[in-house]
């Protein structure tokens, strides 16, 4: 479904990105791990078009995603969320979630002004979809809140509804649950779960809570300074020399 | 289930509510112009055409979260197209409405192409720019424009079946522009396309992510809010009669500006209270002093903001909040409390000068807006 390969990012005299090369199958959750700084966000930027790769290439069911405007990779059905909240916070709720069908919308700015018939049935539908989305995701109440305010673990959730509006095939999460207690890990992950199978959801998780990855994911990636260091099944990956080095040291 | 009626019930009370206002409101602008002197009619007329600019600004400013202080052009633009379709080519005042919002439709269109790459400070600069360079070029286009002399062109006249006085029928032309006017931005702002607009401005990475073209959105609101003001312009020109370079210089621009910030940035009907203020704050001030207007303004203004930092749109829900912390019953709320849709002379309540320093929880809806105007837009740590 996705195939990054030997994307290389370059920041000045950093390289953030050096030749990370995977694929991710379709149905499958694959988890992307590495020390600070190791490259992920920088790779799922890459994978949003927030930043040009200077080598490689990355296809989407055998579309060259680079050669993509931005703005065009949610309507290819793909989705992300960020990793310290991406939201929009004098926005309701709602309307949090509504931006999120912006590229299932038709409506025009003509048609928008003179509020024509079709626009109605827009967004009367759009807003249906979007309190569908919010009852199965608990937010239900807090709806018509402005996004700021509400405590960080409500934010998240609304964070995966307003991706979710985007009815994606691969959803990319980025540190889904820093910043979360202990129990609404959990909760968190129930929740990934679920979703993830009636949504029929591709997934990418990059996150440092290895319960939260070694539970959910069919596959991991670990990356450090910017390289593949391994990728194989969570077991395996939790043995591998090299992924417990980059993490720990190495005894001298 | 029970959530489901008590919101059906709300639902229905917000509704007839609204209706309610809008019919009070329609009945209240159509008594107005049978029970004041001509010349409050006209200053009446005036606030309703400011509105319509306002409006356009609010677009842009406290929707779009860029920022402009070229406005007062857009108005020239508008007021000058039709000025000089009157004076040359004698089209009927009609005729001048479609082109003078075509013509700053496009104009706005042009400049939203630079403000795709430059916010803040520096777009500010470059929208100034064009506010001051367009009253000397218009002082030496003479023969089309009539140089620093102006043009004078014919007022609405009302026709022969009317019945009505030439202020009565102005005021109506206007209010029914207005009305159109206002309504087509609310329709905008209530749409997908005014979400994305707004998406734009809280957080640019990620409406993109979400699938908002930027470059569309961005342009076109730019160019939304350049109509609004040539419309607004036109307006002018029909209500006054008289164009001439010296009525739109920058300091026109500025005061769009400032009348949108204190009448209430991101709300629907700030634009109708800083429309208000802009116009009648200088001529109430006029009678203390010759030199009262600018000196009045500016404090009202440091008054305003002071006291209400989201504008005066956002001083009831303030006043609220205030009062609500003070009595804990809310029973005892909501007499004390003015309408949301109150009009422009409502007076804050007193709890509102007892307690300017008094910040609002964090519940309270108005500390979200209070957002600097043209600050970058917060994105995302990449």
């Amino acid at each position: 479904m996705l195939a990054v390969d030997g994307i290389t990012v370059r920041f000045g005299g950093i390289t953030a990105l050096d030749g990370v090369a995977f694929t991710v199958e379709p149905g499958t959750a694959v988890g992307l791990i590495g020390p600070n700084g190791a490259g992920k966000t920088t790779l799922f930027n890459c994978l949003t078009r927030r930043c040009a790769p200077d080598g490689g290439t990355v296809r989407f069911e055998g579309e060259d995603l680079l050669a993509l405007p931005p703005h065009a990779v949610a309507e290819r059905g793909i989705a992300r969320t960020f990793q310290n909240l991406g939201l929009f916070p004098r926005l309701t709720v709602r309307e949090n979630v509504m931006v999120g069908a912006h590229s299932r919308g038709r409506t025009g700015h003509l048609a928008a002004a003179l509020r024509l018939p079709r626009v109605r049935r827009e967004e009367r539908e759009l807003r249906d979809q979007a309190d569908d989305l919010l009852r199965r995701l608990g937010l239900a109440d807090v709806a018509d809140q402005p996004a700021s305010g509400l405590p960080f673990g409500t934010l998240k959730r609304v964070e995966l509804a307003r991706a979710l509006a985007v009815r994606p095939r691969l959803l990319l999460l980025d540190e889904p649950v820093n910043g979360l207690s202990h129990g609404e890990v959990g909760q968190f992950a129930d929740l990934v779960r679920s979703v993830r199978q009636d949504f029929d959801l591709t997934l990418v998780v990059v996150e440092h809570h290895m319960g939260f990855v070694m539970g959910l994911c069919d596959k991991v990636v670990c990356l450090d300074f910017g390289r593949k260091i391994a990728e194989g099944a969570p077991e395996e990956i939790q043995r591998d020399p090299a992924v417990v080095e980059a993490y720990l040291g190495v005894a001298v | 289930m029970r959530t489901i009626v008590t919101t059906l019930g709300t639902d229905r009370v917000r509704r007839l509510r609204a209706t309610l206002t809008v019919l009070l409101a329609a009945a209240a602008a159509g008594y107005v112009p049978f029970y004041f002197a001509p010349f409050q009619v006209f200053q009446l007329t005036m606030v309703l055409l400011y509105a319509v600019a306002l409006s356009g600004l609010n677009l842009l400013v406290g929707f779009g979260g860029q920022i402009s202080l070229g406005h007062g052009a857009f108005f020239a633009a508008g007021a000058y197209t039709a000025a000089v379709m009157l004076d040359r080519h004698d089209t009927g005042h009609l005729a001048t409405l479609p082109v003078a919002a075509a013509g700053c439709f496009l104009l706005g269109l042009g400049f939203g192409v630079p403000a795709l790459r430059l916010r803040g400070l520096y777009l500010a600069l470059v929208t100034l720019s064009f506010a001051v360079f367009l009253p000397p070029l218009l002082k030496r286009l003479e023969p089309l424009t009539g140089g620093s002399m102006g043009l004078t062109v014919e007022k609405l006249q009302p026709p022969a079946w009317s019945g009505l006085a030439e202020d009565q029928w102005t005021y109506f032309v206007v209010l029914v522009v207005t009305t159109v006017a206002l309504l087509l931005a609310r329709n905008l702002l209530r749409s997908r396309v005014g979400r994305a607009l707004l998406a734009l401005r809280d957080n640019e990475s990620a409406a993109e992510v979400m699938g908002v073209r930027l470059s569309l959105h961005k342009t076109l609101a730019f160019a939304w809010s350049a109509m609004f003001a040539g419309v607004a312009g036109c307006l002018y020109t029909w209500v006054i009669g008289f164009v001439s370079p010296d009525s739109f210089s920058f300091v026109l621009s500025v005061t769009l500006l400032a009348g949108l910030v204190v009448g209430g940035l991101a709300s629907l009907y700030g634009p109708l209270l800083g429309a208000a203020f802009v116009m009648y704050v200088p001529s109430v001030s006029q009678d203390l002093d010759e030199a009262a207007p600018g000196v009045v303004f500016g404090l009202l203004i440091i008054a305003v903001m002071y006291v209400a930092p989201t504008g005066l749109a956002g001083l009831p829900g303030r006043v609220r909040g205030l009062v609500a912390r003070r009595l804990p019953r809310p029973a005892a709320a909501p007499d004390r409390t003015p309408e949301t849709g109150s009009p422009p002379d409502a007076r804050p309540e007193p709890q509102a000068g007892d307690g300017p320093f008094a910040t609002p929880g964090p519940a309270d809806p108005a500390v979200v807006d209070a957002e600097p105007v043209g600050a970058p837009p917060r994105t995302e740590k990449e």
